[in-house]
Parts: C-alpha cells; sequence; structure tokens
C-alpha cells in the first residue's frame, strides 16, 4: 500500500468514525439498531453541500447536526409513542429521508461542490495547508469524541446507558425512557449527519445514494473496534470505535488494493459484519468440536 | 397511606383466553405497616403489585398513595414514589454499569435529570456507607461492574436501590425466589431491617409461608383475584403454617396448587 494510500484510509476513516460513533450510540448505547442512519448521514452531506454552495461552509456543519437530531427525533417517536418496532421505524424514516433529501437538494440526486467554497478549501490557505483535510476532521471528532464521553458520564448519561442495559429498571427509578430513547436516537443521527457533512465537503461531492449501507459500515467499525482493542472502560469503547473506523477503512483499500472491483465493496462489508457478528457463535461451535475430536481420540487410544 | 378501591383487572378481554386476574380488590395500608401477600399460582398478587406500579393500566378502581390518586399515571412517575424489586435478579439492575453508577442513577430519584457530573465524590462516600449496612462487601467492589454480582448481591443492591431514596411504598414481588435459602434468607432480613429503620409502607409477596408470618406486621392470602384472608394483630401471631394451610382449603374450597409454596 503506498503512502497515498494509507493517508487517503486514515482521513476517510476519521470522518466517518464520527459516524461510527453515532452508530455506537444506538447500537451498543441504547441497544437498539436504528438504520435510520443511512438516511440521515445523506441529510447532513445535503445540508452541507448545499449551505457550502451558498457560502457557509462552516454553519452547514452545524446545521447538518441538527438536521440529524431531527431524524433521530422521528424514529423514536415512531419508536416510543407509535409502539413501531425500533429496525421498522429506523426503516420508515429512512425511506422517508430519500424524498426529503432530494428534496433538500434542490431536485437533483447529486451536487459538485468543485471550486466552491468548503471548510477545507478555506483551512487550506490557513497554516495548516494540505494537512487541513487530516487535521480538522480530526480534531471535529476528538472534540466529539471527549463531549460524548463526559456526556456519558453524566446523569443524563447514566440514564441513557441504563436505558439500553435494562429499560424497567430505569422506569422503575422514576425515569420516562421514552424522553431518554430520544435524545440518544436525536445524538446518535446528529452526530451521523455531521459525518456526512464532513464526507460531503472532503470529497467535494454530494450523492443521493451515498448513505446505502452506512448503518453496515458504522457497524463494522463499532465490532471490529470492540474485537481487536477491547470493551474494558468505556473511554477504551469509544477510542476501539475510532481505531476500528480506521481499520475498516484501511481493510477495504487492502480489497481495492489486490484488485477488487469498487462495486464489490458493499458486499465486502456485509461480509465483514457477518462474520464479526457471528463470532461468539463459531468460536462455540469449533471448540464443541474440538472437544468431542479430544474425547473420540481418547476413546480410541484405550 | 396506599388506598386501593373497586379494583379489577382482566387480561385477554373479547377472546378466549379471556381471565378476570383481580375481581374487586380493596386494600388500605397504613403508615409503615409491612404486609406479606400469599397465595397460589395464578391468584392475582403479581398483578396486584403490577397494577399499584404501573405496569398495567387497570380496568376499574381507584389507586391512591398518600391522598394522591396515581389511578391514570404512567409507570415512570408513579415510580417517583414507589420503590421495587423484582424476583428476576436481572431487572433490578443495569449489569453493564458500575455499582456505583447503578446507585447514582438510584440517587437521582426524582431530581432533574442534567449535564451534572453523574457521580460525585459526596456521593460515593454515601453508597459506601450504604453498602457496608449489606454486610456483604460489595463497598470495595464499587467501581465494579453489576454484571459480576451474584443473584443475591444484586437483589441486595436492588433493595438498596428501591430505598435510597425513601419510597412512600415499597413493592417486592417475590424478591427472593431465585435465590438459593441461605442467601434469600439473609435478603429478607436485610429486608426487615431497611423498612424498619425507614418506617416503610411495603407490600411482599413470598411464596415462602413461614416468611410470610415471620416477616412483616400483617400477611393477605389471596386466590382467584380475590383477598381470601387479611390476618393482623393477635390473629396473625396465633396463626401456624399449617393452620394458615387448612384455613386457606376450608375458606377457597381448593387446594393450594403452589408446589413452590407447601416445599418451602
Amino acid at each position: 500500500m503506498t503512502f497515498m494510500v494509507l493517508q487517503g484510509s486514515l482521513e476517510l476513516g476519521i470522518i466517518y468514525a464520527i459516524m461510527a460513533l453515532g452508530v455506537f450510540i444506538s447500537f451498543r448505547t441504547l441497544n437498539m439498531p436504528d438504520l435510520s442512519v443511512d438516511g440521515s448521514f445523506v441529510l447532513g452531506a445535503a445540508f452541507s453541500a448545499v449551505m457550502s454552495s451558498s457560502g457557509h461552509p462552516f454553519l452547514a456543519l452545524g446545521i447538518a447536526f441538527l438536521a440529524g437530531c431531527g431524524a433521530g427525533s422521528i424514529t423514536a417517536l415512531l419508536h416510543t409513542k407509535l409502539k413501531i418496532q425500533p429496525l421498522l421505524a429506523g426503516i420508515l424514516t429512512m425511506l422517508a429521508l430519500y424524498s426529503l433529501n432530494l428534496k433538500v437538494m434542490g431536485g437533483r440526486a447529486n451536487i459538485p461542490l468543485m471550486n466552491k467554497t468548503t471548510v477545507f478549501s478555506i483551512l487550506e490557505k490557513t497554516a495548516l495547508g494540505d494537512n487541513s483535510k487530516l487535521i480538522f476532521p480530526l480534531a471535529v471528532l476528538l472534540l466529539m469524541l471527549l463531549l460524548l464521553y463526559l456526556f456519558l458520564k453524566t446523569r443524563l448519561g447514566f440514564v441513557l446507558r441504563a436505558t439500553g442495559d435494562n429499560d424497567h429498571m430505569v422506569r422503575a427509578l422514576g425515569v420516562n425512557t421514552d424522553s431518554v430513547i430520544l435524545i440518544g436516537l436525536a445524538l446518535s443521527n446528529g452526530l451521523v449527519a455531521l459525518s456526512g457533512a464532513l464526507i460531503a465537503q472532503s470529497q467535494s461531492f454530494v450523492d443521493v445514494g451515498m448513505g446505502i449501507g452506512m448503518v453496515v459500515i458504522g457497524l463494522a467499525s463499532v465490532i471490529i473496534g470492540e474485537v481487536v482493542f477491547g470493551v474494558k472502560t468505556l473511554l477504551r469503547r469509544l477510542i476501539a470505535v475510532i481505531l476500528g473506523s480506521v481499520l475498516y477503512r484501511l481493510i477495504i483499500a487492502f480489497a481495492l488494493e489486490i484488485g477488487m472491483p469498487p462495486t464489490d465493496l458493499k458486499l465486502v462489508s456485509a461480509v465483514i459484519v457477518a462474520i464479526a457478528m457471528a463470532m461468539p457463535i463459531i468460536k462455540k461451535r469449533l471448540s464443541a468440536v474440538k472437544r468431542r475430536f479430544m474425547v473420540r481420540r481418547h476413546e480410541r487410544s484405550k | 397511606m396506599l388506598r386501593v378501591e373497586g379494583l379489577r383487572k382482566k387480561f385477554g378481554q373479547g377472546s378466549n383466553n379471556e381471565k378476570l386476574a383481580l375481581a374487586e380488590i380493596n386494600l388500605s395500608l397504613q403508615e409503615g405497616e409491612f404486609v406479606t401477600i400469599i397465595g397460589g399460582n395464578g391468584a392475582g398478587k403479581s398483578t396486584l403489585l403490577n397494577c399499584i406500579s404501573g405496569v398495567y393500566e387497570i380496568d376499574e378502581g381507584k389507586i391512591t398513595l398518600d391522598t394522591v390518586d396515581i389511578t391514570f399515571d404512567p409507570e415512570y412517575k408513579r415510580s417517583k414514589y414507589i420503590g421495587r424489586v423484582f424476583q428476576d435478579p436481572l431487572r433490578g439492575t443495569a449489569y453493564d454499569m458500575t455499582i456505583e453508577e447503578n446507585l447514582a442513577i438510584a440517587l437521582a430519584k426524582g431530581k432533574p435529570l442534567g449535564l451534572m457530573p453523574g457521580v460525585t465524590k459526596k456521593e460515593t462516600t454515601l453508597f459506601k456507607e450504604r453498602l457496608e449496612l449489606l454486610d456483604l462487601g460489595l463497598e470495595n467492589r464499587i467501581k465494579q461492574k453489576v454484571g459480576l454480582l451474584s443473584g443475591g448481591q444484586r437483589q441486595a443492591l436492588t433493595l438498596l436501590m428501591a430505598t435510597i431514596v425513601k419510597p412512600k411504598l415499597l413493592l417486592l414481588d417475590e424478591h427472593t425466589a431465585a435465590l438459593d435459602p441461605t442467601i434469600a434468607r439473609k435478603v429478607l432480613h436485610l429486608t426487615r431491617k431497611i423498612v424498619a429503620e425507614e418506617k416503610l409502607c411495603t407490600l411482599m409477596i413470598t411464596h415462602n409461608m413461614k416468611a410470610s408470618l415471620e416477616f412483616g406486621t400483617r400477611t393477605i392470602m389471596m386466590h382467584e383475584g380475590k383477598i381470601m384472608m387479611d390476618l393482623q394483630g393477635q390473629e396473625r401471631s396465633n396463626m401456624t403454617v399449617d393452620r394458615l394451610i387448612e384455613q386457606f382449603e376450608k375458606r377457597s374450597g381448593a387446594e393450594l396448587d403452589n408446589d413452590r409454596m407447601l416445599l418451602s
């Protein structure tokens, strides 16, 4: 792998790590599979592109975050107030967002941002120079990591974590779990949309289909991170998500390097996640087979 | 303190499996009263507790707690005044969080949720003091995850969590049933201690007839969604397990069908 490829993977990994942190909140902290991610990622990107085009690239990031929060809230309300299963609630939001994203993009399926002001075109002119594509997202990511970590250590953060663990207990302790889920999913999708907004400006391009499979990529990052870097403490888990995201990009880069066509990448992502999720079962089966084999050999040797 | 009037609850209304779980329950508890509830399978003991705590909406009747009508309050609102310990040790705590964090959530009951620190040094000291009273050595494991605790330790912790902010009513739904006898005994004694110290109004379901007479100040026996027997004072202190079974069979015209209950 060339240095260029490595650097590219790192840049992408850092931006996508923000999205993965969002997925971590819904999947791991709230224990709720939220598929609206595919839509809210593009929602963030769409707002980012439109607002950059009109000359407000920094503001665009904040607006994208808020738009994501809105999308997450819709999923949460569908689930908590209308009692729609989490999976389906996410799918409904995702579908609705597809149309909404096209509306935000002014009816176009894609928006190129070449020669438009983006945060990166502004920062390139400062002391950061060419490194801005690495350093700015990294700063945003670290800020988000810090804020998220601190948030999860607050009273509200405790309750958020406990809701994913055991919602009975949280209700028995006098907390409305519906509001907790709303806050959690809003935050989760806000981060996802922020990630989408950064990707849009970094790649100078937005496509309405760029969010397909995003939730799987996020999940892959979370799981790879957990497997490789561990889950001991909360901070370690969060950092593991980030490292997982970078590692995922490196795996993808490697797949491309050995000549896999880019159109096969979604297949690769799906396989990675399937294997990672099946790991505990596979390990169990293997050890059972091994034990049986050992017993037979022992009997035969008698 | 607690008043339940004309409470009725049906399950599966209109279906073939329609079952009248609670038929006309009237019950009132004085301040500091510790009531034990016994009864066969399907007598409606748990349903009664779940109706009081708001897990189930009731069909008819009225529930007042400390003169406030809570009949239509959602579960989480009632929980501000009601402490609960469940039968399943897994239900009372968050397994992936530390003992300290679990207690912090319990201590925040009724307080606004916000971005203040989840747990402060002062609170940690308080938690250690309270945990010491449990006499299980948990005060030294405050930073460990609850998932590492045994069932009995968890129930003791849940009991502490349910009472760390003094509730107006404590509901215990067979909270020792899943524990081995020695630990169950310990948790029961702990329950008695906490209830007495805090003068808590308590409803405790138990399958152990001996314990139902030994602990608490009043015993209620339920059968087919009704209160069959309400023992207090002298009548209760003269009661034995054998006579209790005898009385039950006489009054209900049925044999006691709860195996666990007879065996223990």
